[in-house]
């Protein structure tokens, strides 16, 4: 696809200086002036929380919501003392919190405006639509530009909408499950969500309906200094099925960007949910993502997990198994470069009898990249039959490349089992001579054994994501080596 | 704010600048560098706050018992109770509410050779360059340094043992801490210097006579293997049921050194452990091994630190809880490699045997890896006895409450066959056999 020339505005970092990490982020890394007709400024108050909800008309109860959780964000300290330093360098003060040219998604892409429609085709998500989606939403800074759903998906009685509509259009459904499986309070970042909140997806799947294609979500930050704080709830009535993915890109700032998302999942009784994210941020994005969901009896949630950029991920997917022979999984990639700090991992909180979680992570550091998995699972009392397997894989590829593993793991009783594993290894010399013996650079062989380390996982992508996934790594270990 | 005001009072708890005061005002002449040491580390104790709950050194650790009020210094006993490491000794050392009650003195052979067993007291004035150089030197990393401070500023003896460069002691060398008195306050102490070549092997035991007293215990013991030094210590923690008990325990390992320690944790109601291996040069190895027999409301709380100083080194520890009853337990290890320190070696293992179903472990098995070229693993696992294993030995005829108990010995066994000395095995295994059927 050609870059656009005309209205590039914002110039896109041309070179880097690191090769590695300029190659891939070109993708994503341009941005266009657009003119917005809300603005709700710079800096957080009061105030701004009442433009959001003004221009979005919302319900009182929203308006109200919205305010207890600005007070919340403000009382809350900052989670330093487990969590990186590098969090004290988000200035809150200097952010827009919400950015858009309207609260109307378009139904179809002539509708949207050609500057919007323009960075989404640059990002072939129209073209992927039509390939093999069953709907999808694009959102362009805090709004969705376009938002649609196959016909034969809305006849199954399917909703597919954005927050601002699922709040407005279906209230007696979605208030039921919203801001209940991630409090407001759960976090200093999830209060800041619940305060300024807009965009994101709200899906329904009614009983036993089972969509065949995933529905995807593209979040898209266009302009500086900009915070995105979507939010999404997928509800699996019982028996229903439902893959959602979601991308995201940015463009690279000299200033950081901070994307704040709040997701929660709940599956009823049989109903499975897969939620798989390819997040590839610039390295100015601050990315912090708070996402759990509630899986009932005999239900499944599976989070698949990417995380390629971004300056510093925090993110730990996690599962509350409430009903019996609930299931939970977490498959997590991550892979940092210069600059990078990938803090994931996963929660897995068993709160029936029978339920099993399963989490395997593996990480790749590169240059002076630090991954982190940082993973909870908690058995409580008087629980039997509850199954965890947790592992984690890091690969360090460079002599300053870092990894931490910081699991915690409680179990009570006699009747549950958990085991946990965990291994840092180095690429391995007697492997990359091999293949540099058959013909292959260094630099090949360094990709192909990075793409052996992760092949398990990667395979569990849908086949158009793992080949992207493929080529990424590809790229990123590109000069890595020596 | 009379929260405020609740927790300025508990700061010191019954460790009160007059308590202190009439502590050194109450011991011999000493140094004066030590005494110095002593009020700095005071002021380091008061000064420091308690642990809260969100403190991430004592995350799971139960915060509101950690209380320091209600102890005094305790006076010189005459009683001595009976205790055996069941194997002879070449030299023992035993304390009674922290001052010295009995002694079976080295060989004169052995301290012609340069070999020293001596109290802390006796060593300040005899061998004040040694304990300068060695004694209190390991900062408390891993969330005690409050703690720490306390015993520093109150120790008042401990024993010394020091093995000369090449000197190979063949039998092992016991140290007993006694705490006899309630509500008693002990800050035992033991101090090993192995020079190069040296080989040692030490038994450390920590009891008191009555399972009902409310005592405290604020313990050190510190390590020290230069080149080529090996060092064998297996210390068994036996306080009171109703004791608190804070230990630092720091292993020193230089070129090619080995350290192997073992901890039995059986007694106190809430009992802290911190270790720590710090493997300084290539070849270095530290072996840090424990079990824990956690029963009735106990809570035993290991935090352990795996350093990797330089390259080639190697540590390898495993952890291992029985849990019973409504005990808990806190397992968080961390293992960190320094960016120049390639080529490390380093496991950890973290095994809970769940025995009941209001037991509760918790593990929190850290790495923090700045070298590429390692090989670090970390394991952790919490279960009951395997069904299938149970259901085999009850195939053979032998009733179920048995073969979990055979089961559970084997369990500890994985802990205790690594011990190279076959009669130290024996006697421990004895021990923790007979101390697990009570």
């Amino acid at each position: 696809m050609k870059p656009p020339t005309d209205t590039l505005a914002a110039p896109a970092a041309e070179a880097t200086d690191n090769p590695v990490a300029g190659i891939d982020q070109t993708k994503g890394d341009f941005s266009y002036n657009v003119a917005y007709a809300f603005d709700a400024g710079t800096g957080l108050s009061e105030d701004t929380v009442r433009y959001i909800s003004s221009v979005k008309k919302e319900a009182p109860w929203i308006l109200e919501f919205r305010l207890k959780a600005l007070k919340k964000f403000l009382s809350m300290p900052m989670p330093t003392h487990w969590a990186t330093k590098d969090l004290e360098n988000i200035n809150f003060d200097k952010i827009r919190y919400y950015l858009s040219q309207g609260q109307k998604p378009k139904r179809t892409w002539d509708e949207v405006p050609d500057d919007i429609k323009r960075t989404f085709e640059r990002l072939g998500i129209p073209e992927q639509e039509r390939k093999f989606l069953a709907g999808v939403e694009a959102q362009f800074d805090s709004e969705a530009a376009y938002s649609n759903i196959k016909e034969v998906v809305a006849k199954q009685g399917v909703i597919f909408v954005n927050s601002t509509e699922g709040l407005r259009e279906h209230p007696e459904l979605f208030k039921k499950f919203f801001a209940k499986v991630i409090p407001t309070g759960d976090n200093k970042f999830s209060a800041l969500n619940s305060a300024v909140f807009s965009g994101g997806s709200f899906i329904y799947v009614p009983k036993g309906v089972k969509v065949a294609q995933p529905l995807q979500a593209y979040f898209r930050i266009n302009a500086e200094n900009f915070g995105q704080f979507e939010r999404t709830l997928i509800i699996a009535d019982e028996g229903a099925e439902v893959t959602y993915m979601e991308g995201c890109t940015a463009p690279k700032f000299s200033t950081s960007t901070l994307h704040s998302a709040v997701v929660e999942l709940v599956a009823l009784k049989g109903a499975k949910i897969q939620y798989i994210t390819v997040q590839n941020w610039a390295n100015n994005v601050f990315n912090l993502v708070t996402k759990r969901g509630i899986a009932h009896e005999e239900a499944e949630i599976k989070w698949i997990d990417c995380n390629i950029g971004s300056r510093l991920t925090m993110k730990y997917p996690g599962v509350v198994l409430k009903g019996r022979k609930a299931r939970g999984e977490v498959i997590s990639i991550a892979l940092a470069n210069d600059g990078q700090h990938q803090d994931t991992g996963a929660k897995m909180v068993h709160a029936a009898d029978e339920t099993t979680s399963n989490i395997v992570a593996k990480s790749i550091s590169v240059g002076q990249g630090r991954s982190t998995y940082r993973g909870v699972v908690h058995i409580p009392k008087h629980l039997k039959g509850c199954k965890n397997n947790t592992e984690c894989d890091a690969l360090l590829i460079n002599s300053h490349s870092r990894t931490d593993t910081y699991p915690a793991i409680t179990v009570r009783g006699d009747r549950n089992f958990v085991q946990h594993e965990a291994s840092v290894s180095k690429v391995n010399e007697e492997m990359i001579f091999y293949m540099q013996q058959r013909g292959l650079t260094e630099g090949q062989a360094m990709s192909l054994a990075v793409n052996g380390f992760i092949n398990d996982l990667a395979r569990q992508f849908p086949m158009e994501y793992s080949v992207e996934l493929k080529r990424l790594i590809d790229l990123e270990m590109e000069g890595s080596v020596g | 704010m009379s929260l405020a005001f609740s927790s300025a009072m508990s700061l010191t708890g019954s460790f009160t600048a007059d308590v202190f005061a009439a502590h050194l005002a109450s011991l011999p002449p000493l140094p004066d560098w030590w005494l110095e040491r002593k009020r700095a580390a005071y002021a380091r104790f008061a000064a420091l706050p308690m642990p809260t709950r969100t403190d991430e050194a004592w995350r799971f650790s139960t915060i509101t018992s950690l209380t320091l009020d209600g102890f005094s210094l305790p006076l010189p006993s005459p009683a001595l109770p009976p205790a055996t490491i069941g194997l002879p000794a070449t030299a023992e050392l035993a304390f009674v509410n922290g001052f010295l009650a009995a002694a079976v003195p080295l060989a004169a052979e052995l301290r012609a050779r340069g070999v020293i067993v001596d109290t802390l007291q006796h060593a300040f004035h005899h061998h004040e360059a040694l304990i300068r150089e060695y004694l209190l030197k390991q900062t408390a990393r891993l969330g005690s340094a409050k703690f720490s401070a306390l015993h520093e500023a109150f120790l008042t003896d401990g024993a010394f043992i020091y093995v000369p460069r090449g000197v190979e002691l063949d039998q092992p060398i016991a140290v007993f801490h006694h705490s006899l008195t309630a509500n008693g306050a002990a800050f035992p102490h033991t101090l090993i210097v192995a020079e190069d070549l040296a080989r040692v092997t030490v038994l450390e035991y920590f009891g008191s006579s009555d399972d009902s007293q409310a005592q405290l215990a604020v313990g050190a013991t510190d390590l020290y293997a230069s080149h080529g030094a090996q060092i064998t210590y297996v210390g068994k923690q036996d306080w009171s049921h109703r004791a608190l008990s804070f230990h630092a325990h720091a292993n020193v390992v230089r070129r090619d050194a080995r350290i192997q320690s073992l901890n039995l944790h059986l007694g106190a109601r809430q009992a802290r452990h911190e270790a720590l291996s710090q493997l300084q040069a290539p070849g270095a190895f530290s072996e840090m091994l424990a079990l824990t027999v956690a029963r009735e409301n106990q809570e035993f709380d290991q935090r352990t630190l795996q350093l990797h100083q330089a390259p080639n080194t190697k540590s390898d520890l495993l952890y291992k809880n029985a849990l019973l009853d409504e005990a808990r337990t806190i397992f968080s290890g961390l293992i960190v490699v320094d960016q120049d320190a390639q080529k490390t070696d380093a496991y950890q293992s973290n095994r809970n045997l769940m025995l009941s179903e209001a037991a509760e472990a918790s593990s929190l098995p850290g790495l923090e890896i700045q070298a590429n070229d390692v090989r670090c693993t970390h394991g952790a696992t919490s279960s009951r006895i395997d069904p299938e294993q149970e259901f085999y030995l009850q195939s053979r005829g032998i009733a179920k409450s048995a073969a979990d108990e055979l089961l559970t010995f084997g369990f500890f066994e994985e802990v205790l066959s690594r011990l190279t000395n076959e009669d130290l095995h024996d006697a421990l295994r004895t021990l923790i056999q007979t101390k697990f059927k009570k």
